[in-house]
């Protein structure tokens, strides 16, 4: 794969890393039935962080990001996230789920809601705002990623790049303070990559707390405070990304970074 | 330079059409005569047509219709000279003109003809906001919510406290299951709530009822339901069951794909037990086993028994069709619901039946138009739907012979409702229809 050039000055005043904790993973192990997915997990992500995570297929990135809001869940170790532990109980749940972002693949937008709807939907059902205010905050982050005026189509009538946008909009609707995005460009064509990368830049400079599963090794360049490589469920190596790119420490890192970056 | 080099300096302007594509002219050679064998195919179809309504028409169009009897009928088409090789040809339509009203409203007393007529009406209004949704008030709702008490009670009749006290058991289960639910979890509401408007349902309402109709006597005539029958029948019966049956089926569709096991395997025996018992058996045992079961003495009205079999098997089916639609759904859903912190039933409610039920439009409304015409079962039980009617008429000595003209015409208004189910499920598909995923 090969690089895509990021040709704007990245604006690095707001993005600061702060003292305080957003996520704690202590010695987190998964299992899916016998399978081992993830193996002694330990990671704390400041406030403020940008974090790319890499790794080859399988490896259990998506899996590693998705126990952050519980859509799967582990069944060794400790998780807190934003202070609330993540355990059975559903309040812990939902609260959680309601603070942190979360943006797919496949965007997984409700198709049979308009973009306004959809990025409403959740605002006034979860957090009881009501929909006139609900309505303003979605406009307000549809002009931020550049659709406001897609507001009152269907999703189904969108490129796969604007539905993107609108898949992060409706995450921001919830004003959540950490986002997490498990390969958002994957499923998009090359020319429309870019127009989602930026919109995740832009969030990036206003200082919102992000963990990225990517292979868009440009971003993690120039954006990621932090690259943590995953192989075989476990966290192999994580280093600034200047010191990951030009000098990784691990046989499995240079091996991934030469075939991801085709040299 | 080379010589293939081309460059196109001006566009080509849009042109007309061939008149061999266009028009009726075109779309007959396109469509009839594309080639000798299309055109032969044609002509035969032409043919067969031309024979069948030569055939059809004439004995539809018989001046028959003030027949008074059967012989009466046949001495007018001789008298008009339609006689052919096996005596008269043509329908006699006097026993419609006789009897339509009776294969309408079967023996309900004819002077109260209009509380049938006034509940099907108000049935037609009820159903405007939830059919028709874009283009009527959507505040009508609260009229719908409250005609499932005004139905029974036009039909039935009877003092006005009966659906009034039914209507206070959801209202007394209500208000139980929104204190209980803040103070305590809201799985103990729905409990206590329920339990709550079944003692009052059971136990409480008729003293209820009877104390308040001794003091205020509103009411109307009771009308029993062994005089219910023909359309009036059906369509109560048809109604109800779709009604009911649509939320069951969700209800049965959601406990199928529960957590909990328990809840699990009582939806599931449910279904296939339902599913795997013929429903006239379920008929059957309604019309006579369920009388063993019950307390000497009991009165267990015989249109309900029938209304209670015919939801549950029609739920049965619903929540088989709806289970379809939720399979179809991709997991990327509920996750997409989950990760913005909506609960179980918010997520379903908002995001999941929704697209679910839109995927089943032609599934249900398959088993609706099943419901509608399989209520002609009931005719086995002794129940005077309309073909146990056509039975009826048949037995009197000046009807005794016909056939086709009462069958047509009950096959007709049939027609006419399940046709009509159709096209509804096809304009609602239309209209739910958001472009392609
Ligand atoms: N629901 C599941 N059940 C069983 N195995 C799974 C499930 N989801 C993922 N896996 C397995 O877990 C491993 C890690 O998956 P995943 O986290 O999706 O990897 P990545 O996102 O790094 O490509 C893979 O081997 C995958 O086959
Ligand atoms: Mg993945």
């Amino acid at each position: 794969m090969s690089e895509l050039a990021i040709d704007r000055e990245i604006d690095r005043s707001k993005m600061q890393v702060s003292d305080e904790i957003a996520i704690e993973i202590t010695n987190m192990n998964k299992w899916y039935g016998a399978f081992h997915v993830l193996r002694d997990i330990n990671l704390t992500v400041n406030q403020g962080e940008r974090i790319v995570i890499a790794g080859p297929s399988g490896s259990g990135k998506s899996t590693l990001i998705r126990c952050l809001n519980a859509l799967e869940e582990h069944q060794q170790g400790k998780i807190v996230v934003d202070g609330t532990e993540l355990s059975n109980d559903l309040k812990n749940i939902d609260k959680i789920r309601s603070e942190v972002g979360m943006v797919f693949q496949h965007f997984n937008l409700f198709p049979h809601l308009t973009i306004l709807e959809n990025c409403t939907l959740a605002p006034i059902w979860v957090r009881k705002t009501p929909r006139k205010e609900a309505e303003e905050t979605a406009m307000h982050f549809l002009e931020k990623v550049k659709i406001p005026e897609q507001a009152n189509k269907y999703p189904g009538q969108l490129s796969g790049g604007q539905q993107q946008r609108v898949a992060i909009a409706r995450s921001l609707c919830m004003r959540p303070r950490i986002m997490l995005f498990d390969e958002p460009t994957s499923a998009l064509d090359p020319e429309m990559i870019k127009e989602v990368l930026d919109t995740m830049i832009e969030l990036a400079e206003e200082g919102m707390t992000m963990l990225c599963v990517t292979h868009e090794m440009g971003f993690a360049r120039q954006v990621a405070n932090r690259v943590i490589f995953m192989d075989a469920g476990q966290i192999v190596e994580q280093n600034e990304p200047e010191e990951f790119f030009n000098n990784p420490q691990s046989e499995r890192t240079k091996l991934f970074l030469s075939q991801i970056l085709g040299h | 330079m080379s010589d293939i080099g081309f460059v196109r300096t001006e566009m080509l302007p849009e042109r007309e059409p061939p008149a061999s594509t266009v028009g009726a002219l075109g779309w007959a050679r396109a469509n009839l005569f594309s080639n000798w064998f299309n055109s032969i195919l044609t002509l035969a179809s032409l043919y067969a047509i031309y024979a069948i309504l030569a055939a059809i028409l004439p004995w539809v169009f018989s001046p028959t219709w003030n027949g008074a009897s059967l012989n009466n009928c046949r001495e007018i088409l001789t008298a008009a000279g339609s006689v052919g090789d096996h005596g008269t040809s043509g329908a006699c339509w006097g026993v419609i003109r006789e009897r339509w009203i009776q294969l309408l409203f079967g023996f309900y007393p004819s002077e109260l003809y209009w509380r049938p007529v006034l509940a099907f009406i108000l049935l037609g209004v009820a159903l405007a906001p939830v059919l028709f949704s874009d283009n009527v008030p959507s505040k009508m709702l609260i009229f719908s919510a409250l005609y499932p008490f005004i139905f029974p009670w036009l039909l039935w009749g009877g003092t006005i406290w009966g659906p009034i006290a039914a209507l206070a058991g959801f209202v007394l289960g209500w208000v139980v299951y929104s204190a209980v639910s803040k103070t305590m979890s809201s799985l103990m509401g729905i409990v206590l709530g329920a339990v709550a408007a079944l003692v009052w349902w059971l136990l409480l309402s008729s003293y209820f009822t009877g104390a308040l109709n001794s003091i205020l006597p509103i009411g109307i005539e009771v009308v029993e339901s062994r005089k219910f029958g023909g359309f009036m029948l059906s369509i109560t019966i048809g109604v109800v069951a779709i009604a009911c049956s649509l939320p069951l089926g969700i209800v049965l569709a959601l406990g199928r794909q529960s957590d909990l096991m328990i809840v699990k395997y009582i939806c599931v025996g449910f279904i296939e037990f339902i599913r795997g018992v013929p429903l006239i058996t379920l008929l059957f045992v309604a019309s006579t086993l369920l009388n063993i079961f019950m307390p000497p003495g009991t009165n267990f009205d015989i249109i309900l028994r029938v209304l209670i079999m015919v939801t549950l098997f029609a739920a049965a089916y619903m929540a088989e069709v709806i289970r379809g639609g939720l399979a179809a759904l991709p997991r990327g859903q509920y996750e997409g619901a989950d990760s913005l912190g909506l609960n179980y039933w918010q997520a379903q409610r908002l995001v999941i039946m929704p697209q679910a039920l839109k995927i089943s439009i032609p599934g249900i409304v398959s088993t609706f138009i099943g419901v509608f015409k399989d209520t002609t079962l009931v005719s086995i039980i002794g129940l005077l739907d309309p073909l146990g009617l056509s039975n009826a008429i048949r037995a009197d000595a000046n009807w005794n012979g016909v056939v086709w003209e009462l069958y047509g015409f009950i096959a007709l208004l049939f027609f006419i409702f399940c046709f009509g189910m159709s096209r509804y499920s096809m304009y609602l598909e239309r209209k739910l229809h958001t472009g392609h995923r």
